[in-house]
Formats: structure tokens, C-alpha cells, sequence
């Protein structure tokens, strides 16, 4: 990719933000399902929830209620959240990380995964072997991450406890943190007693994460590398009598890559995505959760902040994944 | 290679996938000893209990409980019991009330709780700018005075449930200087209360931990420490309690409570509490035929939804006053009767051949089996001439479909009542005028209308005994069971099911 296309791209990022505003904002008030409506007690009068609906701005049309909360995103101010009475850009700030962090962990698991996978099934084509690695990612394919969680937990949790059921640190420990980067922070300062327990909470979540992710890799970069190597690059230096595994490592592999990051990017989304349920599943304090939260008690102001985030995320990982595939890939790079 | 090369590689890679997993291990046990850890079923989205939305939501209730003390509080059956408050009333002629403040008790802060405090929590309460969400029940009371341990207040207008509010949602006492200087953004960082425990530690979204409060003025709590896991969901609750990660958990599928009570360490719990299932009739279309509403109420057999997709866990009702509510009435009843209903609605016209039509709303997996319950409510009706159709809607757009009385015919819902009194439970979901009622009519409401000021505790009950007869009678509603709370602790200690449904964890003991 050329910068003047990565530019283009760049450019692109605030109209896409905008519309995804737009979008987000008009949904969250046609469908039905009234804030207000979820906080009527019992005894409420007319006038009261006319009270309560005017305490939140939302008597106003939604013209006007969208222009204030775009003036309000130019001044950095994402409203403040009816459910958790708190600003929502210190409430997703404070949940962020723990969701990166995870999403991170999943990716890193994944992708060394789907790569073996990958590899051992071409390196193994045409027997056995190669059915074997098929059918683990063809149900990698097929399960879904919730149920991967929820196996996981029946299995490791349950059946055979060794790791947690679910939340992000053990309760019982009492550790002060400066950010909310959790796992780097304990990793980077050398505690390494909380930077376990805190990868003991995230290890079946960051599982059931990885295992659709990994089959996905998996499945686009076996089809990739069985196509290098049948590439004459690839002929010759088996010609020249390289091994195998040498040819399929040193010269498909950085071929085979190219369409396989492009791919990874849009599964990292869906990973990104997949990050709402689980977190639910493990009670995991990211902003999945978070985001089911915000849905049930319909916290508008918290909803749109969070499907801005997500929406960002989508992007960021796209665009790194444009570059990453433009930095391997010349042609691409020279446009 | 062979098959012994790939075997032994084999067994390394899971010993090492064994080993990896041994080095993260973690105690599969909750602490048990001087700790108590709850699985519980909803997030703590606000401390302070008296404003916002989570203010309003009475699964919260408990956590708030063992933090603040209400100002009046409540016993496992529903009555009411000295709090802080250790004295509370009206004068002779209901003008003013009178509330004394328990001597001794303190703050977590090691300040002394005074009358003021009392006043000011009260004031705030009822002041529009405080964002309580139901000010206008403490709007009530005007001009509260504090002398000493000695609150008094005068009655703006009468309402006969004003002291049972004072165990219920908002009505908690805070500490009017603590709260005062560090602002409500400072209380949300560090709140304080004088209930059983202190706030210790809070991972927003994960959990609360509490320490026990040994200065609490009803002696210090049988654990040091409780941990609330916020696990709302209820796969993930099962595998707490089953994996010993937790103590106690609640609110797990019936099926699932049955497997794991039987299980050697763990014990359950099943109590009646003050949340009924019912199905709100919305006065359009074929509704209003008198024949149509009781055929829809006679047709069903409560009680054996009730033992075949509850497991047994529910008790059947007539009217929305349950047992254990101030105004249950044991002799109201509507019978399960097809042929009843065959006959109302051949008056009317139908038959199971030429059947009446509507729609019914139904939440789904909102609550135990709803949608499943009212599958079975549908085929019953099938039977008798009744053609229902099942629409799916979440419950945001139940409330806000109920405060535009917008609901479709038949619309199924769970109403709780932790105070146990008529005018939360019939009251406000049958009076025209609440944003909260479906049947809008107004001989109903003529009928309440005396009640709510009413100053004859003994009549003001009767009263409403006679509107749910009226109820009953012209099938307004259709109250369908009184829903059974499973709870799930581990046998080496004691709980108390309270039935108002609130999961108090200063009744914690060890077994």
C-alpha cells in the first residue's frame, strides 16, 4: 500500500467515525426500549417520569439531543452514564485495558496455533495427518467462542478446577495498580505471583477466544502455503535439494503471509466482537461486559461511547493490518 | 516415526500442558474460614443508594444492605423491625411523625450516626435536585427537625405505606458530614454507611470485598470478609458454587439446582419470596369482553407449570397480593376450570373451532422458564378456543410499552413487592393513573381511590382485600405463581432466606 493510499484510508477514519455516530445515535432511539421507562418505581406519576425523562435531556428532539452530544465529543466529554452516574470516557478508560489485554492475549495464542496448524497440515497433505488437522479446524470453525467458553470452564474449572470460573484478579489479593493494564503492569514491574494469578483468570477466557481465531488462520495461510509451494520459487529450491520443512518455512511462508494478515485483521475484529459474550461468561471487567450492561439498562450515553470504541478498535486493527500486509508485500507497498 | 516416538512425545506435550497449567493453578476453593464469597447474579453499577437507576433495582439491595442501614429494618418474614431507627409513628391525628435514632451507633469513619443524619438523608431524599427516583414518596414529609436522637417531620399528605418505604428502595440513612465534604463523586470513590461491613475493596464489573464492621451497633458479622463476584451469568454461577470457587450463589436454573443440592458439600435453599409471575391484561380489542378475560384465567393450570417446568418450585396465586403480603387472601381463588372457560367463550361466540384471537408479549429467559411458561399458558388456551400469538420482547421494551399503555393484550411480567404491602402490588399495577398498569379503568380505581390515605390500618388492608376480590372476579389480571428463590451455599455454613429475596450476607454463619 502506498502511503498516499494508507493516507486516503486515514482520511476516511472520521466520516466512517461519524457515520457510525449517526447510526448508533438514530438506532438507540427508534428502537424500542426507553431508559426512563427502566427506572419508573413503583408509585411514579406522569409528571415524575416527565421529570426523570427531562433530569437526562432526553424530552428534547433528537436533532438537538445529537448536536449536543457531538459539541460535547469535540470538547473530549462522552456524557455521563445513567446507570453508573460517572463520566463514560473514565468508565470505558478504566474498562479498556482489561479488554485489550485479553484480546491481546487471545491473538497471541491464536496465531502461533493457527500457524502450526497450518503448517502441519500442508506438511502432512494427502494422509491421515492432514484429515486430522482438517477436522480439529474444521470444528475450530464450527463451535462457537461462547461454547468454547463454556466447555473450557466445565473441563478446567469444573471437572478438573485447576484455573478460575471466572472475574480478572483473585478478590483476596490486595494490590495497588497504577494503570489498569493489569497484566503488563505486573509483568513490567516484576511481580510475578499477581501477573500469574491475574493469566490464571485469563487463560480460558483468552482460550475460547483463540480457538475460533486460530481455525480461521489456520484455514486461510494451509490454502496459502499449499499454493506457494507449488510456486516455481518453491519447485526450484526443492530442486536445489532444501528439506521440506526448510522450503515451506523460508520460502512460502513469507508468501503464504500476505493474504493471511489481511484475513487476521477482519478475524481480530470478530475476535474484538466475540470479546461482549465472553466477558459476560467469565465475568470478565472489560467492556464487553460492560456493553451488555449498558444494553440491558439501555444506558444510551454509555452505549454510544462504547460502540464508538469498538468502532475505532475495528479500524485500528484493519489499518495495522493493511500496513503489516503492505510492509510484506512490495507490490502492495508500491502501490 | 512409530507409534511408541509419537506416544512418548505425546505424553510430554500434555505433561507440559499439565505442568503449565499447574504453575498457573490457583486455589480451586473459596477461602471459606473467615471469608465468605458470594457468586452473585448483578453488576454494583452505583454506591450510593439512594439515586440513579441502581438506586430502584431490588436485586442490588443486598449488597447496599450490608453496607447502610435502612431506617427501618426487615425481618426474613416481610414484617418490619427496629434499624437505626429504633422507634417510628405518627401522631394521633397523622399530622407528623416522630422517629427515634438508636443511640451508639457509628459511622465506618468512627463518627457518632445522628438524628441529623436521619433529617438530612430525608430532605435529601425528597428534594426534586437529588435525583432520587422516587422523591415524590418522601416529598410527603416536610420540615424535618432533628433534637437530638429525636427526628420529627410533618405530613404534607398522608401515605399509609410511608414507614414501610423506610426498609425499601432509597430508604437508607447516610452520613450528611462525611458526605458533605468529600461531594457524591468522592462518596462514589470511598463510600461510607454504618451497616455491618465496610467497603474495602471494589473491582468495578468483578467484585466487591467487604470487612466486617466490628463496631456495627448489631454486633460484628460471623465473617471478617464477604466477596461479591459480580457473575451474572447463570452457566458461570453453576460453576462457581459447583468448583467451590464460591460460597454461596443464587438464582440458578431449577434443574441445576436440584443436581447440585444433592451433591456431598453443598446445601439449598428454596423460599418463597415476594416476586409473583403474572400476565398484565391491557383493556383493547377482545379484552374487554368480560367472558374472554376469565376464560383466559380459568384455562390455566398454574399448578402444573408450577411441578412440570419448575420443578415444583413456585406457588400458585389468585390475586397479585401473594401469601406472606399484608392482604392475602386465602379465599379468593380462580379455579382451574376448562370447561368454565369453554362455556365463557361459547357466550361470547368462540370455540376451539371458531377461536378468539390475540397476542401475548413474553420476555425470554428473562426469568425462570418465561417463555416456556408461556408456551404452556398458549397450549392451554389452544384447547379451550383461545388463539394466542407469542411475541418475543426484552424487558426495556416491556416498561416502556407499559408507560405509553402500549402493551399488547396479554403481556407477561414479573412484579416484585419486598415490602409485602397492596399498594405496591395491586395498587400500583392496576390504578388507571400508574405509569405502571395495563387495565386502565376507572370503577377499579374509584374502588382504590380511598385507600391510598387511608388511616385505619384494619380498613385500608380490607380495602384491598375487596379490590382484588374485584380483580379476581372480573379477570383484570392473571396472576399465575409466587416465584420460589433457589439459593446455593456450601454446608459448613448457615444462611437465612430472607423473603423479601435479598441475600443478606451479615446472616452469614458458620454452619
Amino acid at each position: 500500500m502506498a502511503w498516499a493510499a494508507f493516507s486516503r484510508r486515514l482520511l476516511l477514519v472520521l466520516p466512517t467515525l461519524f457515520g457510525v455516530m449517526v447510526v448508533i445515535f438514530v438506532l438507540l432511539r427508534v428502537i424500542p426500549g426507553d431508559p426512563v421507562a427502566m427506572m419508573i418505581p413503583p408509585g411514579a406519576s406522569v409528571a415524575d417520569v416527565g421529570r426523570l425523562r427531562h433530569s437526562y435531556g432526553l424530552d428534547q428532539p433528537i436533532l438537538a439531543q445529537f448536536g449536543q452530544w457531538c459539541a460535547a465529543m469535540l470538547r473530549g466529554d462522552f456524557g455521563r452514564s445513567i446507570s453508573y452516574r460517572q463520566g463514560v470516557a473514565g468508565l470505558i478508560a478504566a474498562r479498556l485495558p482489561a479488554t485489550l489485554e485479553l484480546a491481546t492475549l487471545a491473538s497471541l495464542l491464536a496465531l502461533p496455533l493457527g500457524a502450526a496448524l497450518a503448517i502441519a497440515g500442508v506438511r502432512l497433505r494427502g494422509g491421515a495427518g492432514e484429515w486430522a488437522v482438517d477436522v480439529v479446524v474444521a470444528i475450530g470453525l464450527a463451535v462457537p467462542d461462547f461454547l468454547w467458553g463454556l466447555l473450557l470452564v466445565l473441563l478446567l474449572a469444573v471437572a478438573w478446577p485447576v484455573l478460575p470460573v471466572s472475574g480478572r484478579i483473585d478478590p483476596r489479593l490486595d494490590i495497588p495498580f497504577a494503570t489498569h493494564f493489569y497484566l503488563a503492569e505486573s509483568l513490567l514491574t516484576g511481580r510475578m505471583a499477581v501477573a500469574r494469578d491475574i493469566l490464571a483468570h485469563m487463560i480460558l477466557p483468552a482460550l475460547a477466544l483463540a480457538l475460533p481465531l486460530a481455525a480461521g488462520v489456520a484455514r486461510v495461510l494451509k490454502a496459502s502455503l499449499a499454493d506457494a509451494e507449488r510456486q516455481d520459487y518453491a519447485q526450484l529450491a526443492r530442486a536445489r535439494g532444501f528439506g521440506r520443512m526448510r522450503v515451506l518455512l523460508g520460502e512460502a511462508l513469507p508468501n503464504a503471509l500476505v493474504p493471511t494478515v489481511a484475513l487476521t485483521g477482519v478475524q481480530i475484529t470478530f475476535l474484538l466482537g466475540g470479546t461482549v459474550l465472553i466477558e459476560r461468561i467469565f465475568a470478565y471487567d472489560g467492556i464487553g461486559n460492560m456493553a451488555i450492561s449498558a444494553v440491558i439498562n439501555r444506558d444510551l450515553p454509555l452505549i454510544q461511547g462504547l460502540v464508538l470504541v469498538f468502532a475505532v478498535l475495528f479500524i485500528a486493527v484493519n489499518l495495522a493490518a493493511d500496513l503489516l500486509a503492505a510492509s510484506l508485500d512490495p507490490r502492495a507497498a508500491d502501490g | 516415526m512409530t507409534l511408541s516416538q509419537v506416544s512418548r512425545r505425546a505424553a510430554l506435550q500434555v505433561a507440559g500442558a499439565a505442568s503449565l497449567l499447574g504453575l498457573l493453578r490457583t486455589p480451586g476453593h473459596a477461602a471459606g474460614g473467615t471469608t465468605a464469597t458470594v457468586a452473585y447474579n448483578v453488576d454494583l453499577p452505583s454506591f450510593d443508594p439512594t439515586v440513579g437507576a441502581s438506586a430502584v433495582n431490588p436485586t442490588i439491595q443486598s449488597i447496599y444492605q450490608a453496607i447502610f442501614d435502612p431506617y427501618i429494618a426487615q425481618a426474613p418474614d416481610l414484617s418490619f423491625k427496629p434499624g437505626l431507627l429504633t422507634t417510628w409513628g405518627w401522631n394521633a391525628d397523622r399530622t407528623k411523625i416522630k422517629l427515634v435514632v438508636r443511640d451508639g451507633a457509628v459511622w465506618h469513619n468512627g463518627d457518632p450516626v445522628t438524628g441529623e443524619d436521619v433529617a438530612w438523608s430525608l430532605r435529601r431524599a425528597g428534594d426534586p435536585k437529588s435525583g432520587n427516583p422516587i422523591g415524590f414518596v418522601w416529598s410527603s414529609l416536610g420540615n424535618v427537625q432533628a433534637q437530638g436522637q429525636t427526628v420529627t417531620a410533618d405530613v404534607l399528605h398522608y401515605d399509609p405505606t410511608i414507614f414501610k418505604w423506610m426498609a425499601f428502595l432509597t430508604g437508607y440513612i447516610l452520613p450528611k458530614k462525611y458526605y458533605s465534604q468529600v461531594g457524591a463523586d468522592g462518596f462514589e470513590k470511598a463510600p461510607i454507611g454504618s451497616g455491618p461491613y465496610r467497603v474495602d475493596a471494589f473491582e468495578r464489573g468483578s467484585f466487591l470485598r467487604l470487612k466486617a464492621n466490628p463496631a456495627y451497633w448489631g454486633g460484628a458479622p460471623a465473617y471478617q470478609t464477604v466477596v461479591f463476584k459480580f457473575v451474572t451469568d447463570g452457566s458461570a454461577r453453576v460453576a462457581e458454587i459447583e468448583s467451590g470457587s464460591a460460597d454461596v450463589t443464587l438464582e440458578v436454573p431449577y434443574e441445576e439446582f436440584d443436581r447440585l443440592r444433592a451433591k456431598p458439600g453443598l446445601v439449598g435453599v428454596a423460599t418463597p419470596i415476594s416476586d409473583i409471575a403474572m400476565i398484565f391484561i391491557t383493556d383493547v380489542g377482545v379484552m374487554l369482553d368480560r367472558n374472554v378475560r376469565l376464560a383466559t384465567n380459568h384455562a390455566i393450570n398454574k399448578q402444573a407449570i408450577v411441578d412440570r417446568l419448575l420443578h415444583g418450585y413456585g406457588v400458585p396465586i389468585a390475586t397479585l397480593d401473594a401469601p406472606g403480603y399484608a392482604a392475602y387472601d386465602p379465599t379468593i381463588t380462580i379455579a382451574y376450570d376448562p370447561p368454565l372457560a369453554r362455556q365463557l367463550l361459547a357466550a361470547s361466540g368462540y370455540s376451539p373451532d371458531k377461536p378468539v384471537r390475540f397476542n401475548i408479549q413474553t420476555t425470554r429467559g428473562y426469568k425462570p422458564k418465561d417463555y416456556e411458561m408461556i408456551q404452556a399458558i398458549v397450549g392451554m388456551w389452544r384447547a379451550v378456543g383461545i388463539q394466542a400469538t407469542i411475541q418475543v420482547y426484552e424487558i426495556a421494551q416491556h416498561y416502556e410499552l407499559r408507560a405509553r399503555h402500549a402493551l399488547q393484550p396479554a403481556a407477561f411480567y414479573d412484579w416484585g413487592n419486598a415490602i409485602g404491602d397492596p399498594t405496591t402490588s395491586t395498587g400500583f399495577a392496576m390504578e388507571m393513573h400508574s405509569p405502571h398498569s395495563a387495565w386502565h379503568q376507572k370503577a377499579l380505581s374509584d374502588q382504590m381511590g380511598p385507600l391510598w390515605g387511608e388511616k385505619d390500618e384494619a380498613r385500608r388492608i380490607a380495602g384491598w382485600k375487596a379490590v382484588d376480590r374485584t380483580i379476581a372476579a372480573e379477570g383484570y389480571v392473571i396472576p399465575l405463581l409466587q416465584y420460589v428463590q433457589p439459593i446455593l451455599h456450601r454446608s459448613d455454613m448457615a444462611i437465612v432466606a430472607q423473603r423479601n429475596g435479598m441475600l443478606l450476607a451479615q446472616n452469614f454463619k458458620p454452619a
